[in-house]
């Protein structure tokens, strides 16, 4: 007994819908790629343009009237230091949350503790850059005596809480994958819970946690409003914690604007978003390599 | 070894590469047109940030002299202003700087038109430090040696200044974005063209920096004269090293005695028409200037502003 044709076609017509649905999200990441380069490419081959001053310089005068220089060194430890401190704070602070929440509390303080998280992850980030403006550069000029509230413990510590709602989530998703015969095997080896959960389920759950880590680098890299406000915007490399830094992300969120279309500042704006592009295929890159290192052993 | 089974992947995966590439060749490239509103209902106004406030108050109050006009105001800085009329995207453009002859040149080949200029005021910029400062009086030359790249002034105790109930006193300079017309005036007339050095913290709005030096008492940041607050302190300017100083006022502004007044401009491209020419008429006519002198600006002489033509026939004394 066979079906009739228009099942047969139907079927096929669907399988067709749901694998360009799938293929697509790579043809629009391909596409974004493409696009940003083609608007960026010209400025390659343009004189007074040297790709080396362009990474390791840290001046940058895009606008000057006697001396051009387009150096992203500064921005790009901008971004880098900002990122770090974000990630040494919001790291413990996430996986310890997931752990809670996955193995300790119970199944009321989870719904809560669920929902409350979510509602922190649907904070504007603009809100949050307002927050670092007002509340938090208040804060850290009364209890750290910086002459100016603004910079990288500032956007740091803003970016640490923007990123933990997302830690969190895919953390505890880890977490919960982990099968239960890990854990009725470890408590019948006679562990605790604490070592239940640092020997048995995070070694096994690592995969995710990590994939949840890299998620939050990637937030904390890509975000624009909130470090903005929040750093200080001022182009050098930091003398500390305490001190302004500008991100590649602001640098060009603030100047693009003014840059005429299609002008060799335009275009290396458009090189900074190749750049930031590298940077976090790299990240992912180098954590997948690990990953893949781990999983050898 | 299993990485060598997924070579076969190789065709689709190149024809998801080619797809991808074929959607960026033939899509739109650069920014498309803007609207083209000369004697249309709306108005659009961009660019310089000092002038924001000053043009909302404009829009305001022209909608109940012109009801059926309505004129958007939106801020982002001269640069963006200009780069906006360049592009054709504004019908008019706000700025506290002079526009540049390769502006002109990129507006007159993008849309055919070479863009009039009209003063509608001046403004006073004004240093500003922290109430507490004792520091009353700078001269240009010390106010360049702070800010500019390679400048030997980096503490305040360098120019004989103590700053009370501080440790540490390097200078926190505060600058704006390089899109902001009072950057590229500061630039050009007190740091003589060079470049800014490079650490200082750069601000998004006029406003920004006023607040940025009220709660930093070892800062220093030029904005606005509309901008200055009882938490700050605008100090005097001399043009040279031991010269006469003035203080940013109305007087002084008009009659050039400080060295750092500037005029305030519009910018349409070509001869303006229709809807645009009445509301630009209106805003250097007496009731326009009104508003500049309220929001703490200098109007233009009295010689320079003529009245409005009103909507309504009515006689007007010139």
């Amino acid at each position: 007994m066979s079906r009739p044709w228009w099942a047969v076609l139907g079927e096929k017509l669907l399988e067709g819908v749901i694998r360009l649905s799938g293929v697509s999200a790579i043809i629009f990441v391909l596409s974004i790629f493409f696009f940003i380069f083609r608007e960026a490419a010209p400025v390659l081959a343009s004189e007074g343009f040297k790709l080396s001053q362009f990474l390791f310089s840290t001046e940058w005068y895009p606008t000057s009237a006697v001396n051009v220089r387009y150096g992203t060194l500064a921005l790009t430890v901008g971004t880098a230091s900002v990122t770090v401190l974000a990630m040494i704070l919001a790291v413990p602070m996430g996986l310890g949350a997931a752990v809670y929440i996955s193995e300790f509390c119970g199944p009321r303080v989870r719904e809560t503790l669920k929902v409350v998280i979510e509602l922190l992850s649907a904070i504007p980030s603009v809100v949050w850059g307002f927050i670092g403006l007002t509340v938090m550069s208040e804060l850290i000029t009364r209890y750290t005596g910086a002459p100016v509230g603004v910079n990288v413990l500032n956007g740091g510590i803003i970016l640490a809480l923007m990123s933990v709602p997302i830690i969190v989530s895919i953390g505890e998703d880890a977490l919960k994958a982990v099968p239960d015969s890990y854990r009725e095997a470890g408590l019948a080896l006679g562990a605790t819970r604490w070592q239940l959960v640092y020997r048995v389920l995070i070694p096994a759950a690592r995969n995710g946690l990590l994939a949840a880590v890299l998620l939050g680098v990637g937030r904390a890299v890509g975000e624009t409003m909130a470090v903005l406000m929040a750093t200080g915007h001022a182009v050098h490399i930091p003398s500390g914690i305490l001190d302004s830094v500008r991100t590649l992300t602001a640098n060009i969120a603030a100047e693009l604007g003014e840059a005429p279309a299609g002008s060799d500042h335009y275009r290396v704006l458009f090189l900074t978003g190749v750049l930031l592009f590298s940077i976090t295929f790299v990240v992912n890159l180098s954590a997948d390599l690990v990953i893949r290192g781990i999983r050898k052993k | 070894m299993k990485r060598l089974q997924s070579l076969p992947r190789l065709r689709p995966t190149l024809g998801v590469v080619a797809v991808a590439a074929a959607l960026v060749a033939c899509g739109p490239s650069g920014g498309g047109g803007g609207e083209e509103e000369a004697g249309a209902t709306i108005i659009q106004n961009k660019g310089s940030d000092t002038m924001v406030n000053v043009a909302q108050v404009w829009a305001e109050k022209y909608r109940a002299v012109a009801p059926d006009v309505e004129v958007e105001v939106s801020g982002g800085g001269s640069g963006v202003g200009l780069a906006a009329l360049i592009r054709g995207a504004v019908d008019v453009a706000n700025a506290s700087r002079d526009m540049k002859p390769q502006e002109m040149e990129a507006a007159e080949k993008n849309t055919g038109k070479t863009p009039k200029e009209f003063t509608v005021g001046y403004d006073a910029l004004a240093v500003y430090v922290h109430k507490d400062n004792p520091l009353n009086e700078i001269d240009l030359p010390t106010l360049a040696e702070i800010y500019v790249e390679g400048g030997t002034v980096t503490r305040w105790s360098q120019i004989g200044v103590t700053i009370p109930g501080v440790s540490d006193d390097t200078i926190v300079r505060v600058s704006r974005q390089s899109s902001s017309g009072t950057y590229e005036f500061f630039r050009d007339h007190v740091l003589q063209k060079r470049d800014f050095a490079l650490g200082s913290r750069d601000l998004n709005g006029s406003k920004e920096v006023v607040e940025l030096v009220s709660s930093t008492p070892t800062a220093i940041g030029y904005s606005g004269m509309g901008y200055a607050t009882e938490h700050v302190k605008m100090l005097r300017l001399a043009s040279e090293a031991g010269g006469e100083s003035f203080e940013p006022s109305v007087e002084n502004t008009n009659n050039r005695t400080y060295p750092l007044a500037r005029s305030l401009h519009l910018y349409t491209l070509g001869e303006p028409e229709g809807a645009l020419k009445a509301y630009i008429e209106w805003i250097l006519s007496p009731a326009g200037q009104k508003v500049v002198e309220d929001s703490g600006y200098v109007p233009l002489a009295t010689s320079e502003s003529e009245p409005a033509p009103e909507p309504e026939t009515e006689p007007t004394e010139d």
